[in-house]
């Protein structure tokens, strides 16, 4: 990550906030002239949206995740971050679907080229899960550390202030935990909450993860004052933890990653991809909700007399047929190799590329598939299905 | 009433994906729908390149399309590329009249590392448009000629009309290298070889214990011509291929060109016979 | 220059026949020379006869109305031209002339083929290395079919 200032969260001693507190951090954020993102209520779905107040947040709303499944339910209780992934990832606000390159103007002969600016927002992303932390991880690793970089993405990275959040109630298609990413945030962000919802009350053990993030908890603490903020006690690092070992434990999913890249390298035409493919629409949900999918194509749009034009970078998916368009057709022209590229690069070819896995086990690929398509079904069956 | 922060900073994009503008100075019809151009730099700085390495090409208000660069890499002079008519872009480029001015980014990937063959016998085969890619390291070879063995240029064409650089591969004979050039077919005005450039293969005058080969061409052709070179015992580790994917940034960024774990703009696209001898023989990957 | 029976056992398509074969097949063999132009047999021939190149070049042709000549084929120095003395009705399927001044052995195929009726491991021989040479020729066929240099989309990377 592009912090180089890691703090281990068991060296702290972090302090604990009440509900009104935690009004306090999103207002202290705010004056410090981050806008807040963080999860809302719309359309029967939490997504991401700028929020002022922590009433704004998914008070008492949980959710039920499944294969092509995804719903929101009432909880009896007033949580505020009881659910799990929703479908927008945070790449969308680091790395948009559509970004201006350059515009172009044509004057006789001659030819203007004018680099885009890049208004980098300064965003505060607030209840980042694990999962999404080591998608933002994985996309540094592929935007920002390559011989070229996406200056814009890195450009938005600095100006981003992100606060953690330890998930409390995994969902039916998490699977953070086969994946190694999870459910307890442990490096890349600027401060790290966790819910605790007990006998002791409602509140949130608070520990920062940089110099930044612990400058932001002084200034907390010396607002005291208000009553919504105190020190962390021992017994609060304990319930913590308890909520991360709950959580580890409550997985929807599992996925064995033993010897996966060789598994999937070892069969390309085995007979689980025909399979998969006579159900895959080729829709590119799965693409467009993944956290780490980061492929992008260049749209020309010029106006009629073609003598302004510009360059837009807007996500692509290798689900699509005109992805690999060469010679006249596609390379990859039926949808079993199109799915195949898509699951063989996120398991096998990005451990060759990027050093990991590409998948961090946020389960929407599964939740969000139209034809309910389980990526960690479809690996099983590979695995024990070998010819 | 919420309100957005301000940004931080109004800054423009150093970006790799901004073109740099170079105006066509002068272009030949080489066949029917293949012709070569030659560019100058707006800004006056050359653009160095290695043999091998392709630029991202800008037709304005059309796109952009990864063109290898035909031209010597060690003398000062335009920008060279040798491209073929064959959709909306490259339509585009063919008419772009003298003096007008295009975008150029790169150059990108990897080249022919032409060097290895010092001491060495080179083989070249191009098929097709596929000599272009290869013109570089062909001039290369030749600028150090006593550096190499013995060196033999294999060309295959379609028919004797859409033969590319045809002044040139006699100059080349003339300069030390054993050029074989055959067609697909030819009409009786012909005097040359009809046949498979494959067929070249195992009567040519190179040792297969000491040679650097290097292919380029339709990516059958280069699967067949590899297969027949390793039939003549030339090690697949000194078999270079040149390969050919769907690019829309050139620089490892926007996914298409994946070949499996390899980025063909970042990778390749010259890659050693070697490493991608098992993924050659997978379809649709 | 190496008589006949010098010149068959370096031959790959004559390598690994005993002596007695070879002597049999050399003894059915002319050496002719032809200037540019001329032709070693025209389509619908008798074909009496195969050849093996000893230099120069031989282009087989096929014409037509508006087609003209289109050459489909040349054989080099090395090279086998002709096996319809082995393939039922044994005529030429194509025309096959000197490209310029060449060199060849010429077989007495229908002698030949007289003999494999009667000795079966010369037949046999003989079949194996006539297979070979049409493999050859039919690959080449089969993926020059393919047009590989022409068609659309050689370069451009972009949809349409």
């Amino acid at each position: 990550m592009l912090m180089d200032n890691e703090v281990r969260m068991d060296d702290i001693q972090g302090m604990v906030l009440l509900v009104p507190g935690l009004q306090s951090l999103i207002d202290l954020l705010r004056e410090r002239g981050w806008a807040v993102i963080g999860p809302t209520v719309r359309d029967g779905a939490v997504v991401h949206a700028e929020i002022e107040s922590v009433d704004q947040l998914p008070r008492g709303v949980g959710d039920l995740q499944d294969a092509g499944s995804y719903r929101l339910r009432e909880r009896d209780d007033e949580a505020l971050f009881a659910f799990a992934a929703g479908p927008q990832a945070w790449k969308s606000l680091l790395f948009p679907s559509r970004e201006l390159l350059w515009s172009g103007r044509r004057v006789g002969a001659e030819k203007e080229v004018t680099p885009a600016v890049v208004d980098a927002k300064r965003l505060a992303l607030f209840g980042v899960r694990s999962c999404d932390l080591h998608a933002l991880a994985i996309h540094d690793r592929v935007l920002a550390k390559r011989e070229v970089t996406d200056t814009a993405y890195v450009a938005r990275r600095e100006a981003t202030f992100i606060v953690a959040l330890t998930c409390s109630d995994p969902a039916g298609t998490c699977f953070c935990v086969s994946m190694g990413t999870g459910p307890v945030p442990d490096e890349g962000f600027d401060l790290a909450l966790t819910e605790l919802l007990d006998q002791d009350g409602h509140r949130f053990l608070v520990v920062p993860g940089s110099d930044r993030g612990q400058e932001v908890l002084d200034e907390l603490k010396s607002r005291a004052g208000d009553g919504g903020v105190m020190p962390a006690g021992e017994q609060d690092h304990l319930a913590a933890e308890e909520v991360g070992a709950a959580a580890a434990q409550h997985m929807g999913r599992s996925l064995d990653t033993n010897g996966l890249r060789d598994l999937l390298y070892a069969h390309p035409e085995h007979p689980q991809w025909a399979d998969v493919a006579s159900r895959c629409l080729a829709c590119t949900n799965c693409t467009l909700v993944c956290p780490t999918c980061f492929c992008t194509s260049v749209d020309v749009v010029s106006d009629l007399t073609g003598s302004a034009t510009e360059r837009w970078r807007v996500w692509d998916s290798c689900f699509t047929t005109d992805f690999s368009y060469l010679h006249g057709g596609s390379v990859r022209d039926s949808v079993q190799s199109r799915y195949r590229q898509w699951a063989t690069h996120k398991l096998a070819s990005w451990v060759d590329q990027f050093g990991t896995s590409g998948c961090v086990g946020c389960g929407r690929c599964i939740t969000w598939c139209p034809a309910a398509i389980d990526l960690t079904a479809e690996v099983a069956a590979i695995r024990s299905g070998k010819e | 009433m919420p309100r957005l922060a301000e940004p931080t900073a109004v800054q423009p994009v150093e970006s790799a994906m901004v073109p740099r503008l170079f105006r066509l100075v002068d272009r030949r019809q080489d066949t029917a729908d293949t012709f070569t151009i030659m560019l100058e730099p707006n800004d006056g700085v050359p653009l160095a390149f290695i043999p091998g390495q392709f630029t991202m090409l800008s037709a304005f208000g059309v796109g952009e399309v990864p063109i290898s660069v035909s031209g010597d890499a060690h003398v000062a002079g335009p920008l060279q590329h040798t491209v073929r008519d064959v959709g909306a872009v490259t339509h585009a480029l063919a008419r772009t009249p003298v003096g007008d001015v295009m975008g150029v980014r790169g150059p990108y990937g990897t080249g022919w590392d032409v060097a290895d063959g010092q001491g060495r016998d080179v083989v070249f085969v191009g098929g097709g448009i596929g000599l272009a890619p290869l013109r570089p390291a062909v001039l290369e070879v030749l600028a150090h000629r006593e550096d190499f063995g013995r060196v033999v240029l294999m060309y295959g064409a379609r028919s004797p009309e859409e033969l590319l650089f045809v002044d040139e591969l006699k100059q080349w004979e003339d300069q030390g290298i054993e050029v074989l050039v055959t067609v697909d077919y030819g009409r009786e005005s012909w005097q040359g070889r009809v046949g498979l450039v494959t067929k070249l293969i195992p009567r040519a005058g190179f040792d297969p214990m000491s040679t650097l080969a290097l292919i380029c061409g339709p990516e059958v052709m280069m699967r067949h011509t590899a297969l027949a070179l390793v039939g003549r015992g030339v090690r697949s580790s000194r078999i270079r291929v040149s390969l050919e994917r769907n690019m829309r940034c050139g620089v490892g960024l926007c996914g298409h060109c994946q070949y499996r774990e390899l980025f063909v703009c970042v990778d390749g696209p010259v890659l050693p016979y070697a490493q991608v001898t098992g993924l050659l023989g997978l379809r649709e990957v | 220059m190496r008589t006949i029976e010098q010149y068959l056992p370096d031959h790959p398509f004559f390598e690994g026949l005993d002596a007695p074969t070879l002597a049999l097949v050399a003894g059915c063999a002319t050496n002719i020379s032809l200037a540019a132009g001329e032709y070693l047999c025209h389509e619908g021939d008798a074909a009496d006869q195969f050849f093996v190149v000893r230099r120069g070049r031989v282009a087989i042709e096929v014409h037509g109305p508006a087609a003209g000549t289109l050459v489909l084929d040349t054989a080099d120095e090395g090279d086998v031209v002709g096996w319809s003395w082995l393939v039922p009705p044994y005529v030429s399927t194509f025309d096959a002339r000197a490209a310029e001044a060449t060199g060849v052995v010429a077989f007495d195929g229908a002698c030949l083929r007289g003999k494999c009726d009667t000795d079966s491991h010369l037949g046999y021989e003989l079949m194996k290395r006539v297979t070979q040479v049409m493999n050859g020729r039919l690959v080449a066929a089969q993926m020059r079919l393919l047009d590989l240099y022409g068609g659309p989309g050689a370069t451009d990377a972009s949809p349409r």
